[in-house]
C-alpha cells in the first residue's frame, strides 16, 4: 500500500449523524387497495373473480342461514312455516338436540353427570396444557379419569377405587424396586397392579351396581357427540405415552425390543383404521379370554389408540432426529442415566419439535372417531345417519344436520391447532 | 493457528503434579468397524496434570479423550480413571462420568433450560444435591466464568464464548476431578477464544486434572506441564512444551509443528 493512498482514504469522524425517523409511508385505506388488491392488472382480474365469488357463497347461503326455522317439530311443519322461501330447517337441532349431543339411550334424568365430567375435564385438562399453573393441580388430573369413569359408567364405585388401587399400588413397586432396575420395577408393577385388580375384582360383591349410588349405564348407551368425545380424548391421552415409548423402542439398542417396535408400527400404519375397528367390533373377543366380555368401547379405544400411537411414534421419532447428538452426549457425559437423559433433555427438546405433527394426528384422530358409526355405534354422525334421518319427521334434513356436525368438529379441532400454535410460541426458548 | 498467549502472569503455586494417579491406559485399542482409529495407547496421567493433546485433524485425538469417558467404547486394553476401570458395566460408567467434566466444541449446552438449570440439573439429579444449594453452587461458578448476570437467559440467547464458559461451569458444578476439553475454542472467534482460554488457566492454577485436545499452541505453551503429539491413532511423541516445541524428535511432529506455526 503506497502512502500517498493511505493519505486520501484516511478519514476520522469529527461530528455524529443524529438518527433520523424512517422515511414516512403513505397510509390509508385506498393506498392498502392498491398496493394489495390492484397493483397490477393480473392481480386486478384476480381480486375482482376472488370477490364474485364470495359475493356468490354468500348471496346462496346467508338467506338460507338467516331465514332458518328454529322451532318446529318436523320437516313437514318447517316447510308448511317456510312457505315455499329458501330457509334452513334447524328445528331438527333444536328438537333432536339431546340426541345429537348424548345418544338417543343415555338416561335423560343423567345428563349432568356427563355434563360435569366435562366440566372437570377442562380443569383437569388445565395443568397439561398450561404448565404456568402449579404443578399440584396434576394431582386431581390422574384422578380425573376414575372420577369420569364412575360419573359417565356410574355402577358401583368400588370399581374405580379398585383400579385407581391398581395403578397405586404398580406406581409404589416401581418407586420401590425401578431405582435399582428398570426392569424389575416395570414387570413388577404391573403384577403389583394384576394381584390387586384380581383382589379386587373377587372382593367387590356381586350385583354392587344394583343400587349403587349412580345408576349403571352400559356402554352400548352411549352417543352423540359426547361419544366422540370421549373416544377423542381417552384415544389421544393413551396415544401420546404409547407413541413415545414406541418411538424410543425403535430408537432402542436392544435388537428385540427394537423389531417388535418397528413390526408394530409398520404393519398398523399399512392397515386402514376401518378395518381395525371392524377386528375390534366382530374379532377383537377371540383375543381375550372366552369368558372375559371386553366392552365394545374398550375394544375401539385400543384399536384407535394403537393406529395413532404408531403414527405419533413417527411424529417423535423425526423429532428425535433432528437433535444433535451433542445433546446425548452431553447428558451422558455428566452422568445422568438413560432414563433421565430421556426425561429431562432429550424428550422436552424433541417433542417441541414434533408439536405440530402429534397436532396433527390428534386432530385426525378425532374427526377418525366418526368412522365408529361404520361399527354401529351411534356417535354423532351415527346418530345422524341413522335414528334422526331415518325418521319420519326429519327424513331429508342433510344439510342442516352434516353442517352442524361440521362445525362441532370445526371449533373442537381449531380450538386444538390454536392452542398448539400458543404452545409452540410459548416454548420458543432458543431464538437468537 | 494462532499463538494466543495470556497478558497476565500465571500463579503456578498451586500447580503441582503429585504422585498419585488419575488416569492410567494400557494397551487400549479402538476400531470403527474394521477402521484401527487408536493403536496401543499406554498413557499414565497423574493427579494435577495439565496434558495438551495435538494432532492432525482425523487422528484419533478426540476419540480418545470421548474413550475416557465412555463416550465410546474401546475395544482391548485397559482404562482405569480416578481408581475405578472402564468396563460395560454401566456402575461404573456414570460414576466416572460424574467425576470427570467435559467440554464439548460445540458447547451443547441444553437450550430449553437457563443457563441456571443447565448449571444445576445433573448436581440435582445425578449427586442428588438439594436445589438450593445447587443454585448457589452455580451461581458461585457462573461468577467464577464471569457471567452471574445471564443466569436467567437461555443459552440461545449468550455469544459463543458465553456459552463455552457456562458449559464449563457446567461441568464444574459437578466438582469433577477430572476436565476434559476437545477442542473447546475451535467454534469461536479470536476475541472469544480468550475469555475461554483465560477460564481454563484458573482452573489449571487451582491444581485440576485436564485433559485439553487444542491448536492453541500458546496455551500449551504457558499452561502444560506435558503435550502429546498423535497421528494415525497412535501416540508418537510426548514431551514438556518447551522441549517439545523447540526440539521435536519425530519428522512427524516437526513437519506437523511447522505447519501449524507457519515456519
Ligand atoms: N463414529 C465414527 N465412525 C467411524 N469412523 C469415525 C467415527 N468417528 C470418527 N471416526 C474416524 O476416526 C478417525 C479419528 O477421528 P477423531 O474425531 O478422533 O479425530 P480428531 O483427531 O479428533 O480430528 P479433528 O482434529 O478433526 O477433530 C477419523 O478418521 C474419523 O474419520
Ligand atoms: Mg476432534
Amino acid at each position: 500500500m503506497s502512502d500517498t493512498h493511505a493519505q486520501t482514504v484516511a478519514f476520522v469522524r469529527e461530528t455524529e449523524i443524529p438518527p433520523a425517523p424512517p422515511p414516512g409511508r403513505e397510509t390509508g385505506v385506498y393506498k392498502w387497495m392498491r398496493e394489495n388488491l390492484f397493483s397490477s392488472i393480473p392481480n386486478s382480474v384476480l381480486t375482482i373473480v376472488a370477490l364474485a365469488l364470495i359475493y356468490s357463497l354468500l348471496s346462496g347461503t346467508l338467506p338460507w342461514l338467516l331465514n332458518g326455522v328454529w322451532n318446529t317439530s318436523s320437516l313437514q311443519e318447517c316447510r308448511e312455516v317456510l312457505d315455499g322461501q329458501v330457509g334452513a330447517c334447524f328445528s331438527v337441532l333444536t328438537e333432536r338436540w339431546n340426541q345429537l349431543l348424548y345418544g338417543f339411550k343415555y338416561p335423560v334424568e343423567e345428563y349432568w353427570r356427563p355434563n360435569l365430567a366435562l366440566l372437570l375435564l377442562l380443569i383437569a385438562l388445565a395443568p397439561v396444557l398450561f404448565f404456568d399453573l402449579p404443578r399440584k393441580l396434576l394431582a386431581f388430573t390422574a384422578v380425573y379419569p376414575f372420577i369420569a369413569f364412575w360419573l359417565i359408567w356410574g355402577g358401583s364405585i368400588l370399581v374405580p377405587i379398585v383400579a385407581l388401587l391398581g395403578f397405586v399400588a404398580a406406581g409404589v413397586v416401581f418407586q420401590k424396586y425401578g431405582k435399582g432396575s428398570f426392569a424389575v420395577g416395570f414387570f413388577g408393577g404391573i403384577l403389583a397392579a394384576i394381584v390387586v385388580w384380581n383382589v379386587g375384582g373377587f372382593l367387590i360383591p356381586e350385583g354392587a351396581s344394583e343400587n349403587a349410588m349412580l345408576a349403571a349405564v352400559p356402554s352400548r348407551d352411549l352417543g352423540g357427540f359426547m361419544l366422540n368425545m370421549m373416544l377423542g380424548v381417552t384415544c389421544v391421552s393413551l396415544s401420546v405415552p404409547l407413541g413415545i415409548a414406541l418411538a424410543l423402542g425403535r430408537q432402542s439398542s436392544m435388537p428385540l425390543i427394537k423389531w417388535i417396535c418397528v413390526v408394530f408400527i409398520e404393519f398398523v400404519r399399512g392397515v386402514p383404521l376401518i378395518t381395525l375397528l371392524f377386528v375390534a367390533s366382530v374379532m377383537l373377543s377371540y383375543f381375550f379370554p372366552p369368558d372375559a366380555t371386553v366392552d365394545l368401547f374398550l375394544r375401539v379405544v385400543i384399536m384407535i389408540t394403537l393406529f395413532s400411537s404408531a403414527y405419533i411414534a413417527e411424529v417423535i421419532r423425526g423429532g428425535l432426529a433432528a437433535l444433535p447428538k451433542g445433546q446425548y452426549e452431553a447428558a451422558d457425559s455428566l452422568g445422568l442415566d438413560y432414563p433421565q437423559a430421556m426425561r429431562l433433555i432429550i424428550l422436552p427438546q424433541a417433542l417441541k419439535i414434533s408439536i405440530p405433527g402429534i397436532v396433527n394426528v390428534a386432530v385426525g384422530l378425532f374427526k377418525d372417531t366418526t368412522l365408529v358409526s361404520v361399527i354401529s355405534m351411534f356417535d354423532l354422525l351415527g346418530m345422524i345417519r341413522g335414528p334422526i334421518l331415518a325418521s319420519t319427521e326429519w327424513n331429508g334434513v342433510y344439510w342442516e344436520l352434516l353442517g352442524f356436525a361440521a362445525f362441532l368438529f370445526f371449533v373442537v379441532c381449531y380450538g386444538i391447532s390454536q392452542y398448539s400454535q400458543w404452545l409452540e410460541r410459548r416454548l420458543a426458548t432458543d431464538h437468537r | 493457528m494462532s499463538e494466543l498467549m495470556s497478558d497476565r502472569a500465571i500463579d503456578r503455586s498451586k500447580m503441582q503434579v503429585s504422585d498419585e494417579v488419575a488416569i492410567e491406559i494400557n494397551n487400549m485399542n479402538k476400531w470403527y468397524g474394521s477402521f484401527h482409529v487408536l493403536r496401543d495407547i499406554n498413557l499414565t496421567v497423574n493427579r494435577g496434570e495439565r496434558i495438551v493433546i495435538a494432532g492432525p485433524s482425523g487422528s484419533g485425538k478426540s476419540t480418545l479423550i470421548r474413550c475416557l469417558n465412555a463416550l465410546e467404547e474401546h475395544q482391548q486394553g485397559k482404562i482405569v480413571v480416578d481408581g475405578t476401570e472402564l468396563s460395560n458395566d454401566l456402575k461404573n460408567i456414570d460414576k466416572i462420568r460424574s467425576e470427570v467434566g467435559m467440554v464439548f466444541q460445540h458447547f451443547n449446552l441444553f437450550p430449553h433450560l437457563t443457563i441456571l438449570e443447565n448449571c444445576t440439573l445433573a448436581p440435582i439429579w445425578v449427586r442428588k444435591t438439594p436445589k438450593k444449594e445447587a443454585e448457589e453452587r452455580a451461581m458461585h461458578f457462573l461468577e467464577k466464568v464471569k457471567i452471574p448476570d445471564q443466569a436467567h437467559k437461555y443459552p440461545g440467547m449468550l455469544s459463543g464464548g458465553q456459552q463455552q464458559r457456562v458449559a464449563i461451569a457446567r461441568s464444574l458444578c459437578m466438582m469433577p476431578r477430572i476436565m476434559l476439553f476437545d477442542e473447546p475454542t475451535s467454534a469461536l472467534d479470536p476475541e472469544m477464544i480468550k475469555e475461554v482460554l483465560d477460564t481454563m488457566i484458573e482452573l489449571a492454577e487451582e491444581g485440576m486434572t485436564m485433559l485439553c485436545v487444542t491448536h492453541e499452541m500458546g496455551f500449551a505453551r504457558q499452561v502444560a506441564n506435558r503435550v502429546i503429539f498423535m497421528a494415525d491413532g497412535q501416540i508418537v511423541e510426548q514431551n514438556e512444551p518447551e522441549e517439545f516445541f523447540n526440539n521435536p524428535k519425530s519428522e512427524r511432529t516437526q513437519q506437523f509443528l511447522s505447519q501449524i506455526l507457519g515456519h
